[in-house]
């Protein structure tokens, strides 16, 4: 530990990913993130290993005689739901759905979103313009019900479920990336590169994106937060993820008739939701911190 | 300031009108058949053409969508394809109850997180501060559908405080407020305290410190009121916030507002509720945007007119 303290981080110079993961580390905050993320992603990819009980398998030692779902025990560590299926081993399944999800749709939500930002910002002009009218208007939709609406229309499946969230998460980006892009394009150093002949692809691939590579890897990381709760509540309206797929949120979904007898059934799922959601913001909020130290105790 | 307001309420327009072309556009798409839906699972082939031409589903899109917006002028925003009502009388029964549960939320997030980040300002980097911030967090995090179905347990199935969901008196209001308010509260808290901190660093507060005056004096007088002013612009943007939640909050405490009417509209697919509600949701995401747009720059003068 001694020598990362000495290490002081230098100022608005770019550091090396062990160094800003030495510091997310030492950060009470980030470190419970980062830690948080890679016990789900490890449950998500060695499932099967996990998993004690097959998470479709309706027991009949499941259920009690009167045939209500069992209490957290010893056999069920976090009970089991209305079916008679073990609530741990559907909610390690649905870390699986809520991360593949997650990180799905943030990637396309990030790729869109820096592409319209980069553009409208680089380019301006009319290109500009109608690009960033667009954003303003995706910004004044309300998102939840464009979502709900638009997973209704179309029959959820993952990739539909991740592209409609997709779609109304990209806007953010967009708009971040285009104020940095524009003021970007202004510099002298841009000018130069103009005027020495660099073709428009290489002053976008080589000498604007690697300024916006902090941005993107932060708003990226938030992102993923959004996302998580917005699948989550999708599929608790039961236009998410679809039955018999677990996903957190139809988990709960399909329990809550019962929760006043059966609070676990909302509890544990509630409680994975926020874990991740929770991880992902306190991450992107300390990457932010950490790789912009011109915001350094601001937040 | 009076061309300003010109071009950013010309600008408010233009968005209202691109929603609407976006809204009609993607419920034309839906593969829905709403024709069958009210015709019934027996009816004729015959008969389900009729309805078709009654609702004018025939028509190509543009003809379409310009009567939609001709009637949308007129203030029209057509009939429920179920119930057979008015979409702008359904919204206007339920709107009230919406209203009140947005100034409720708005109530509940200020109290909440004004405190809360004013609390963490002044305790600046202490065990308290940390909590608080984690605290903030947490809220930002969790899906109002938890939060409001673990508040329904808790106080109402468990304590019995307040009632299991419904509708007409202030108890049935307290939950599904705090539900709303909870998310906004993360982010106040956490603009207030970045807010007061900037405050706190000011000159005219080391001299009233110097003056000797009172910590609370100093607080309430000199701090506490300049830390809020440019948030004060923010309650605009959060209606949009607060827009989002209300379908799912609405649902899960039986609150008969225009999100539960929503909801059920989209169960049914009765597509002029849909647009209806969305188009009112956006003029609220819009007109709270000018608001804030407008108030900014008379709270705080360093702002500029773009």
């Amino acid at each position: 530990m001694t020598e990362a303290t000495a290490e002081a981080p230098a100022a608005g110079r770019p550091r090396g990913t062990g160094a800003v993961l030495r510091d997310l580390l030492r950060r009470p905050r980030s470190a419970f993130g980062l830690i948080v993320i890679v016990l789900m992603v490890g449950a998500a990819v060695f499932a099967p290993w996990i998993m004690p009980y097959d998470p479709n398998d309706q027991m009949f030692d499941g259920l009690s005689l009167e045939g209500a779902p069992l209490p957290p025990s010893g056999q069920f560590w976090l009970g089991t739901d209305l079916l008679g299926r073990d609530l741990f081993s559907r909610l390690i399944l649905g870390a699986q759905t809520s991360l593949i999800i997650g990180v799905l749709a943030n990637g396309i939500a990030v790729v869109v979103g820096a592409t319209v930002g980069i553009t409208a910002g680089y380019f301006g002009g009319w290109i500009g313009g109608i690009l960033m009218r667009f954003t303003d208007l995706m910004m004044a939709f309300p998102a939840l019900l464009l979502a709900i609406v638009l997973a209704a229309i179309f029959k959820p499946s993952l990739l539909i479920v991740a592209m409609v969230i997709a779609m109304v998460n990209w806007v953010q980006m967009a708009r971040v990336i285009y104020t940095e892009t524009r003021s970007l394009a202004q510099r002298e150093f841009i000018e130069v590169q103009r005027a020495m002949g660099s073709s428009t692809l290489r002053i976008l691939g080589r000498h604007i994106l690697p300024h916006l590579v902090y941005s993107i890897i932060v708003f990226g990381t938030l992102g993923i937060s959004t996302t998580v709760l917005l699948e989550a509540t999708l599929s608790y309206l039961g236009v998410g993820v679809q039955p018999p797929t677990p996903s957190w949120g139809n988990i709960i979904f399909e329990n809550q008739t019962y929760f006043a007898n059966a609070p676990w059934l909302v509890f544990f799922p509630g409680l994975a939701i926020v874990l991740l959601a929770l991880a992902f913001n306190l991450l992107g909020d300390a990457l932010r911190d950490t790789l912009d130290p011109r915001l350094k105790g601001r937040h | 300031m009076g061309a300003y307001v010109v071009r950013r309420l010309g600008e408010s327009l233009l968005i209202l009108l691109g929603i609407s072309l976006v809204t009609f556009a993607l419920l034309y798409l839906v593969p829905a058949d709403p024709e069958r839906q009210i015709a019934g699972r027996s009816a004729t082939a015959e008969t389900v053409a009729n309805i078709r031409a009654q609702l004018g589903l025939d028509q190509p899109f543009h003809i379409q969508y310009a009567r939609y917006l001709g009637n949308l002028l007129q203030g029209d925003l057509g009939r429920s394809y179920l119930q057979r009502t008015e979409v702008s009388e359904l919204i206007a029964a339920r709107m009230p109850a919406t209203l009140l549960l947005m100034l409720a939320a708005i109530v509940v997030e200020l109290i909440l997180g004004l405190t809360i980040g004013a609390i963490a300002a002044l305790k600046r980097n202490s065990a308290v501060d940390q909590s608080l911030m984690v605290f903030s967090f947490v809220t930002i995090s969790a899906p109002q559908f938890v939060v409001g179905i673990l508040l329904l347990y808790v106080f109402a199935v468990q304590l019995g405080w307040f009632p299991i969901g419904g509708y007409g008196t202030l108890a049935h209001l307290v939950l599904p407020a705090i539900t709303i308010g909870l998310l906004g509260t993360g982010w106040y808290s956490r603009m207030m305290r970045s807010s007061m901190i900037d405050v706190l660093a000011q000159d005219y507060v080391r001299t009233a410190r110097a003056k000797g005056l009172g910590k609370l004096r100093i607080i309430f007088r000199h701090v506490a009121p300049n830390a809020i002013l440019p948030i004060i612009a923010m309650i605009g943007i959060d209606i949009g916030l607060f827009m989002s939640g209300i379908v799912v909050v609405e649902s899960v405490f039986g609150w008969p507002g225009i999100g539960q009417l929503a909801w059920q509209a989209i169960q049914r697919v009765d597509i002029p509720i849909i647009m209806g509600v969305t188009l009112v949701s956006a003029c609220f995401i819009v007109l709270g945007n000018l608001l804030a747009d407008l108030i900014a720059p008379l709270v705080d003068p360093r702002i500029k007119l773009k």
